[in-house]
């Protein structure tokens, strides 16, 4: 995203400073228009490389196209535009001044192909002719860019920048970048030795594998200082990557809390083995799923907030459905274990083959909006937005179960109801009322884990079934009837889960994890937090 | 609660109730017909990728009754659903066959529905048309594989990123089944002898509908960063591709710096994905929607009419299956009957035009020759071909990279009639998993 931000502030710029790319114009428009006839993508690597060779900033609009696939050229007379495609019919811009020329259908227009190898040269390219851009953002990127891909004929250049250069954090990623040229140039040792320390004090995986794989080529001092720089990288790595593993247990946590959460109160609270739960979560899935296809095609600026949208909606649809079946089928089957379990595994059958007529067998996509896109880093985390949200999500939704739950008056018939129904019914509580909406509240809560989940997974039929077996176990290994219980147990499993995984794999990870529940139920029975009292007897 | 664990059992118990009922409902047509089978799963988790199949396969039974039927009669589509339920795929093959009274059948899609329904075409002498990519190490009488066999897939794709990205540390990521194993013991054998070193390859495998790829994508991060160009090579199957995916491109892994190359992922898995941040990983397959042939625009428009719907994407599988149902009406013709062991033979050295702009043909060990085609993947869900074979690959059923397969054929001519005839001994029945 940086990136293409950057190269849009960078042709704004030149836009108004045009008139010193004059004189060269006509000799960049005849290597443009030489893109009609390349054969392979050495040839137009060739065509990139001698853009860039011209320095001039007003090719990178073009190499910027190219890199995206955007450039065309018109089979009847080969001229080379900039296309803009839109259902069948292509605008079509100027390679150079970027102004609209006309408009063409796509069957006019041959693309001019690219690799991944060529996006790899265009974006090298590219670093070099915006090292001198007036953002340091952009500048900080280029540096990046020639630091990963090291070319000793760009030391000049970058020495050049750094003594311009005023922003010290984009400095020091110049300096790097240098060192990491100078160890691939044929510079005296010191320069060399010099440079290592530079990239061993940067202690990221890049400097890491530019080490490693200088290490492989180099003899004597500079192998063994190449060696010790790459060890101490590869140990703080080793430091963040347990760190790591507790984020992504917790993320994991958060996951099988908001699967699990809805089922806490439909199993745990009200004893009701509900097998059609997952279908539930599936429900709230395609409800976003909905709201995004209505923003997308009506009102596309509010996609940010589909899923703020969709989560009422989400859970408003999911609670009805639950309303529906608590009123029309498992009333009926109150203490009978077994007939709920099969009625409900049908119920859930039902609804998945009905989503599926509905909305095809195939997967459906649900967009991230921007804000849960991408990934930041700390330190060398990388914490992705989405996994964040769902974090922080899940959290928010159990504070307010809890709430609900411990501080309001339905919530106290609630557990009065659970703790014993005929002294709740004498008392003047509507049991059938509370059932109901007890069951209505946990399908609205696994609706709404639903949105969140498909962010994360995949819009399908099959979503649900998926998670109920993970739902059940994070509820009974909890102890049911109990939400704290489900917190600790979700948490505890996805972090067990995810520090077997490096070791064990994920297949035998799971495995383990499974074996471990059974011999902790086979010791208790009743979960982490059992529930004491009468209750537990009925 | 005492019932949960009690209920857990029971539930297994009522999943099997539930998938065994699902039934076909026998259509009675006036005349006489030519009954085609069609075994592919319409509901369970498989349902994702072989109802486009079934709907594949009624069109092409519908395009060629339009066109005068077959042998003069019309042909007639008998639809089972085995519901993504391995053992049940067995049981409607054997329905079809001794019930219906099928001619061919074209189904299955997972090796292991593959493996189930074997026995039964062996039994009772009928013909099974396989769709899909494969692992390889079979050669059976009665089935013909339109699908990719490993030198027709992954062999050629780990060949393209060694030559032109210049890749020597491979990732194995695959789904914990029979196909994305045997694969990668291939891949592994064939890189190794490529003098890839041990340390340089890692293999990983998941569970089916794997949907928490955090940690394995910061291994590849990690595995990635020993200063060698790195690919991963993903036999990663079904559902678990999207997260997958979405994983990858949230913690920023591009394709420039680490390709994924797919053999699972078509435009139909794609249709559930915002590509646009997985633009330039790869995929391999004989196929694309986007290959720019007469042929091909022709077989789309009729499809997206067929289907009325305008946003239809056609795959790979697809693709063999009209290979496989063109190439059965072909030999029909060529032996003027539909008697099993008559269309068997006459099936061997028939072509028929592929949609990628060349002639497919049934080879003596069962396999098509295809090309291969690499492709990328683009902003819009398709794949744009970067690199493809010069000429058709003939498929390769005993892989020559593993020690137990490399000295077996399969031929199966007269006098041969052998799908694992050892060279090295000169007789039938080497190892193998017939």
């Amino acid at each position: 995203m940086t990136f293409l931000r950057a190269i849009g502030l960078l042709l704004l710029l030149f836009a108004t400073s045009g008139a010193s790319a004059q004189s060269n114009e006509t000799a960049l428009r005849e290597t443009i228009a030489d893109l009609s006839s390349v054969k392979n993508f050495r040839e137009t690597e060739e065509i990139v490389r001698s853009l860039g060779a011209t320095g001039d900033p007003v090719v990178g609009r073009v190499l910027n196209a190219l890199s995206d696939g955007n450039v065309s050229f018109r089979k009847s007379d080969n001229v080379v535009f900039i296309v803009s495609e839109r259902a069948g019919r292509a605008k079509l811009f100027d390679p150079i001044s970027g102004d609209e020329v006309g408009e063409a259908t796509t069957t006019e227009l041959t693309k001019v192909k690219v690799n991944n190898g060529l996006r790899r040269s265009i974006r090298e390219v590219f670093a070099t002719l915006t090292l001198g851009s007036p953002n340091p953002a952009v500048r900080q990127q280029a540096a990046d860019t020639m630091f990963i891909s090291p070319d000793p004929a760009a030391i000049e250049g970058l020495d050049a920048a750094i003594a311009k250069e005023d922003v010290a954090s984009v400095k020091q990623r110049m300096v790097q970048a240098r060192a990491a040229a100078v160890l691939a140039s044929d510079l005296p040792e010191a320069d060399k030795l010099a440079a290592i320390e530079v990239i061993g004090a940067r202690g990221d995986r890049s400097a890491l594998s530019l080490l490693v794989s200088y290490q492989g080529r180099s003899e004597g001092a500079l192998r063994e200082a190449a060696a010790s720089a790459a060890s101490g990288i590869e140990s703080t790595i080793a430091v963040w990557n347990a760190a790591q593993n507790v984020w992504y247990g917790i993320s994991l946590g958060s996951v099988l809390l908001l699967a699990a959460i809805g089922l806490a109160i439909t199993f745990g609270v009200m004893g009701v083995i509900n097998m059609a739960h997952g279908e539930m979560v599936m429900i709230g899935a395609y409800t976003t799923f909905v709201v995004q296809n209505i923003i997308r095609t009506s009102y596309p600026g509010l996609f940010d907030y589909s899923l703020a949208i969709a989560l009422p909606l989400a859970f408003l649809v999911a609670g009805f459905v639950g309303l529906v079946m608590e009123r029309g089928l498992i009333r009926f089957l109150y203490g009978r274990p077994l007939e709920t379990l099969l009625a409900t595994w049908g119920v859930s059958l039902v609804l998945q083959q009905l989503v599926r007529t509905m909305f095809g067998p195939t997967n459906r996509e649900v967009g991230n909006p921007s804000w849960m896109s991408g990934s930041f880093q700390l330190g060398e985390m990388a914490i992705t937005w989405n996994r964040l949200w769902i974090v922080v999500f899940s959290l928010a939704v159990f504070a307010l179960l809890l709430y609900i739950f411990n501080r309001t008056a339905w919530g106290l018939q609630m557990r009065a109801v659970t703790a014993n129904r005929r002294m709740a019914a004498s008392m003047g509580i509507r049991t059938p009322w509370v059932d109901a909406f007890t069951f209505a509240l946990g399908s609205g809560i696994a609706g709404i884990a639903g949105v969140a989940l498909s962010q994360v997974d995949n819009v399908s039929p099959d979503l649900g079934q998926g998670y109920i077996i993970d739902s059940f176990m994070v509820v009974v290994f909890g102890g049911v009837g109990n939400l704290w219980g489900t917190l600790v147990g979700a948490m505890s499993l996805g972090i067990l889960n995810k520090f077997l995984e490096p070791y064990a794999g994920a297949v035998l990870g799971k495995i383990l994890v499974l074996v471990l529940i059974i011999l902790f139920i086979q010791k208790r029975p009743r979960g982490l937090f059992a529930l004491k009292g009468r209750a537990v007897e009925a | 609660m005492r019932g949960s664990f009690y209920g857990i059992k029971t539930m297994l118990a009522a999943s099997v109730l539930a998938t065994s009922m699902s039934f076909a409902v026998p259509s009675y047509a006036q005349e006489e017909t030519i009954k085609v089978g069609i075994l592919h799963s319409l509901s369970g988790t498989m349902a994702i990728s072989e109802t486009t199949l079934k709907d594949t396969m009624l069109f092409l039974i519908d395009e060629q009754n339009k066109k005068g039927g077959l042998l003069g009669k019309k042909l007639e589509a008998v639809v089972v659903d085995p519901a993504s339920d391995w053992p049940l795929f067995a049981e409607k093959a054997r329905e079809l066959i001794s019930v219906n009274k099928v001619s061919a059948v074209f189904g299955c899609w997972t090796s292991v529905s593959r493996k189930s329904v074997l026995p039964v075409f062996e039994e009772l002498n009928n013909i099974l048309f396989y769709p899909v990519q494969y692992e390889g190490e079979e050669s059976q009488r009665n089935v013909f594989y339109t699908g990719a066999a490993p030198n027709q897939q992954a062999i050629p794709a780990v060949d393209y990123l060694m030559n032109d990205e210049g890749v020597e540390r491979w990732v194995l990521a695959g789904t914990d089944y029979v196909y994305p194993q045997t694969t990668n013991k291939i891949l592994q054998a064939y890189l190794e002898s490529k003098g890839v070193a041990k340390e340089d390859i890692m293999v990983n495998y998941t569970p089916f509908g794997h949907s928490d790829w955090q940690t394995i994508v910061t291994d590849i991060k990690n595995f990635g960063s020993a200063g060698k160009k790195t690919a991963v090579v993903s036999t990663i199957n079904g559902d678990a591709n999207v997260p997958f995916y979405k994983e990858l491109a949230n913690q920023g892994i591009k394709a420039e710096d680490i390709p994924v190359v797919a053999f699972s992922v078509g435009e139909e898995e794609l249709a559930g994905l915002d590509t646009a941040p997985l633009v330039g990983h790869l995929t391999a397959w004989n196929y694309f929607q986007s290959v720019d042939t007469p042929e091909n625009a022709d077989f789309i428009a009729k499809w997206k009419e067929y289907t009325k719907n305008p946003d239809r994407v056609t795959n790979d599988p697809m693709e063999a299956h009209v290979i496989g149902f063109n190439m059965w009406i072909k030999a029909v013709e060529k032996a003027g009957t539909t008697d099993t062991d008559a269309v068997i033979d006459s099936l061997i050295g028939v072509a028929v035009p592929n949609l990628t702009g060349g002639f497919s043909a049934m080879m003596p060990n069962h396999h098509i020759t295809k090309p291969v085609l690499i492709g990328e993947i683009q902003a819009d869900g398709q794949m744009e071909t970067v690199w493809q074979t010069s000429g058709l690959v003939v498929g390769d059923e005993w892989s020559d990279y593993l020690p137990d397969s490399k000295d077996l054929i399969a031929d199966w001519r007269a006098p041969m009639s052998c799908g694992n005839f050892n060279v090295a001994t000169g007789k039938c029945g080497g190892k193998g998993t017939n």
